[in-house]
């Protein structure tokens, strides 16, 4: 449907509050903006980063969620202990489709789970000892593990267990690193505070083995860590492929298919380029204070965006690069618009709604407009104030914007918006579905992707196009609900 | 005669564990059959009914045998004295751990296995001195013990402490049948301690249901891991634990308690002399000041 005015956007804001009573209606209204592309800061228009209210339904994480499923999961050669009762790790497991590369047992353990299963003796005499225990385990049966990270849930901040003791114990024992972290799940108010604590711990326990010592390492002036990506169905792939083709070295790729050496030395980089800001700027501005390594933004989703941020890129180096990013352009230029050129008809002009996690809210508009299509609805699980700023700057004028959806606002803003494609999580998705909305899981890429660079680009283009132009959509009717079919056609 | 659950509080060091097992013992003589359930890391509930150093608590069981549900009512329930059943929750040594999950358990696991449901007449929660938190408030809660007893002196700290516990007992009263059922005074040999500790009981809305005297006799049985009814059944101070025993089976004086605001208290411990008047121009001054003033 054609995009709403301003004050077709209020009405619709007010009618969905309706509902609700009043105490709950004053704060939701502030979780929920019009947008307005001149603003220069989002923040008195809309509040973020607050505690959900009781009764409806979020769709955010917990802090061990932002610690062990975001930030620290994707590091593959480390070993990431659930550290209490069995359900947060069992279904902590694989959740995340961060790809790594290496073999299972050797040099990746990304796709081992492991947890202490705290039992009830466990929660009265502390678990301490056990832990002492399953890091001599793991060492026994994975000797090849370059170190561990220990991410507390919920009672380990209860009963006060000491894990940074018995880390500091079993690392000066065993010779490796051992983090411990402490995000139980009831810290903050979302997975967004695990993020910080997990940035936190890495700048505390991580960063600071090679500060100061000669490691040998041979620096040059194109050396770049590229930061939170998570390598979700292999994004970080294509993306390092353009910065080595543009001219740049990666030292290290913090966390997606990463190392803890790649993390360690990471301090040696000249700039840190940061894909998702919401999730690793703690640490960014950290090394940028301690290291003197500047950070800066970038955006590798749909052609526009890549163009931008590489050239954004190149302004931080010399001609070399610079000329490098003129040489990539022209190079893929024939290569995504053919992938334009066959999907921009088949998608030119549909609306899309978008309710995300950390950055794609706003770093996947680019790649959507790339193909003609419009997002008139967007917003976020966990963002803070800073992420707005961001986004007031992608969205149209008098698009709606919303902060922490509960699941029946979402349902009347699709219900009043009928948009054509619904991009959000796997909560959303059969419920969507089922009302007969084409629908893509922006968390996972829906099992798909890469979607980062040119070659993820023709992904996303063919994703797009063949959820949304899928015949299922025309079938929604059962039989007898349709139309007669003519006579004839049933004589045959 | 039904089941009467009842928990011991007080103070830490008050006396809470010899009282009980006293006043137990005085209760088993009379025929009672009673059950102790100590709630307490220390495990020291029973030491005296069962002359043992510290009985295996149900936590330390537990953990042996890998979990609580592989225990059996007869590995953690112990017959000492006079037919008397112990149990010790036990928990962690301090400073790890949470002692107050361990009470949780335990009382969870003696009432799963069924150990309420023979034929007592009486339940005796012996609880740590401080509620520091939920677990400690179990035995309180919804169909565990509707009589509590604080044990308490004629000092200052013992009185807050008693103040406080009947603080707790007003959050679980309004909404179960757990009730104040008295003071039990042991005597610190104060000035006037039995008139303070019935002011202090009549103005909480209760009684002071027994003054029981210092005698040394209870310290010399302690030492040999005794309650003064088995030693010396014919002392005097075994006598005063048969009275209070007897008091307590007789007693039908079970109420929500009206706590005291700070400021009342302060008043009561001044009008007895066991606070000095307030002096509002020392607050704060260090000595020096003092001696220059």
């Amino acid at each position: 449907m054609a995009a709403l005015t301003r004050e077709e956007t209020q009405n619709l804001i007010q009618e969905v509050l309706a509902v609700y009573p009043e105490k709950a209606r004053k704060d939701r209204a502030k979780h929920l903006m019009i947008n307005d592309p001149s603003l220069e800061t989002a923040k008195k228009c809309i509040t973020s980063n607050r505690k959900s209210l009781p009764g409806v339904m979020t769709i955010r994480g917990c802090a061990y969620a932002g610690s062990r499923g975001v930030c620290w999961g994707p590091i593959k050669d480390m070993i990431h202990i659930s550290h209490g009762p069995v359900g947060c790790g069992i279904y902590s497991t694989m959740g995340r489709r961060h790809y790594s590369n290496g073999t299972t047992g050797a040099d990746i353990f990304t796709n081992i789970n492991v947890t202490s299963d705290f039992q009830e003796k466990d929660i009265v005499f502390g678990g301490d000892k056990k832990l002492k225990t399953i890091i001599d385990e793991l060492e026994t049966l994975f000797p090849l593990a370059k170190g561990y990270s220990v991410q507390s849930e919920c009672p380990i901040g209860l009963i006060g267990d000491d894990i940074e003791s018995v880390s500091k114990v079993k690392s000066a024992e065993i010779g490796k690193t051992i983090v411990p972290v402490r995000c139980e799940g009831f810290r903050g108010v979302s997975q967004s505070l695990g993020h910080h604590i997990a940035n936190d711990t890495i700048r505390d326990w991580v960063l600071p083995t090679r500060e100061g010592k000669d490691d040998g390492f041979v620096k040059t002036p194109y050396d770049v860590n590229i930061l939170a990506d998570y390598n979700i169905g292999g994004d970080i792939w294509p993306s390092r492929m353009l910065l080595e083709e543009i001219g740049l070295r990666v030292i290290a790729q913090v966390p997606g298919d990463g190392t803890l050496m790649e993390m360690e030395k990471s301090i040696h980089a000249k700039l840190n380029l940061l894909h998702c800001y919401r999730s690793m700027n703690y640490v960014s501005r950290h090394m940028e204070e301690k290291y003197g390594i500047p950070w800066m933004e970038y955006n590798l989703f749909g052609p526009t965006k890549i163009e931008a941020s590489l050239r954004a890129i190149a302004e931080r180096f010399d001609d070399r690069i610079k000329d490098g990013v003129e040489r990539v352009l022209a190079k893929y230029k024939p290569q995504w618009q053919a992938v334009v050129d066959k999907y921009r008809p088949r998608l030119e002009g549909k609306t899309v709604m978008l309710y995300v996690g950390g950055l794609r809210p706003r770093h996947i508009i680019g790649a959507y407009e790339d193909l003609g299509m419009v997002v008139v609805g967007t917003g976020y699980e966990f963002a803070h104030n800073d992420d707005y700023d961001r986004t007031v700057k992608e969205m149209g004028d008098a698009t709606l914007i919303y902060d922490d959806v509960t699941a029946f606002e979402l349902d009347e803003f699709v219900k009043k918006l009928k948009p054509d494609l619904i991009g959000s999580g796997i909560k959303e998705k059969y419920q969507f579905q089922k009302m007969g909305f084409p629908f893509r899981q922006m968390h996972s890429w829906d099992y798909s992707g890469p979607y980062h660079g040119y070659d993820g680009f023709a992904i996303f283009a063919r994703d797009m196009d063949m959820t949304l132009n899928n015949p299922c959509w025309g079938e929604m009717k059962a039989p007898w609900l349709r139309p007669a079919a003519p006579p004839e056609s049933q004589a045959a | 005669m039904a089941l009467r659950q009842c928990a011991i509080y007080g103070k830490g060091g008050i006396g809470k564990s010899t009282t009980t097992q006293n006043l137990v013992s005085a209760l088993a003589e009379m025929g009672k059959k009673v059950l102790i359930i100590g709630c307490d890391p220390k495990a020291d509930s029973t030491r005296l009914i069962l002359h043992a150093k510290a009985q295996d608590t149900i936590m330390s069981l537990a953990a042996e045998a890998g979990s609580v549900e592989d225990l059996e009512l007869e590995d953690v329930l112990k017959v000492g004295y006079a037919g008397i059943k112990c149990a010790e929750s036990g928990g962690p040594e301090p400073g790890v751990g949470c002692a107050g999950r361990g009470v949780i358990t335990a009382i969870n696991f003696l009432e799963e296995e069924g150990a309420y449901e023979e034929d007592l007449d009486f339940v005796f929660y012996d609880v740590l001195g401080d509620v520091v938190c939920g677990g400690f408030a179990m035995p309180i809660r919804e169909n565990k013990a509707q009589e509590i007893y604080i044990v308490c002196s004629g000092e200052m700290m013992a009185m807050f402490a008693a103040n406080n516990i009947s603080k707790g007992i007003v959050k679980y009263a309004t909404t179960g049948s757990v009730r104040l059922a008295g003071l039990i005074c042991n005597s610190r040999n104060t000035d006037r301690e039995d008139e303070l500790i019935m002011e202090l009981a009549a103005k909480l809305g209760t009684q002071m249901i027994h003054f029981v005297p210092r005698d040394n006799i209870v310290q010399r049985a302690e030492i040999r891991r005794m309650t003064v009814i088995e030693f010396d059944p014919t002392c005097n101070q075994a006598n005063e634990y048969r009275q209070l025993a007897q008091k307590i089976v007789d007693n039908k004086k079970f109420v929500i308690p009206t706590p005291l605001e700070m400021e009342d208290l302060e008043n009561l411990l001044m009008e007895f002399g066991i606070m000095d008047v307030e002096d509002e121009s020392i607050v704060g001054k260090t000595a020096a000041e003092l001696a220059a003033s």
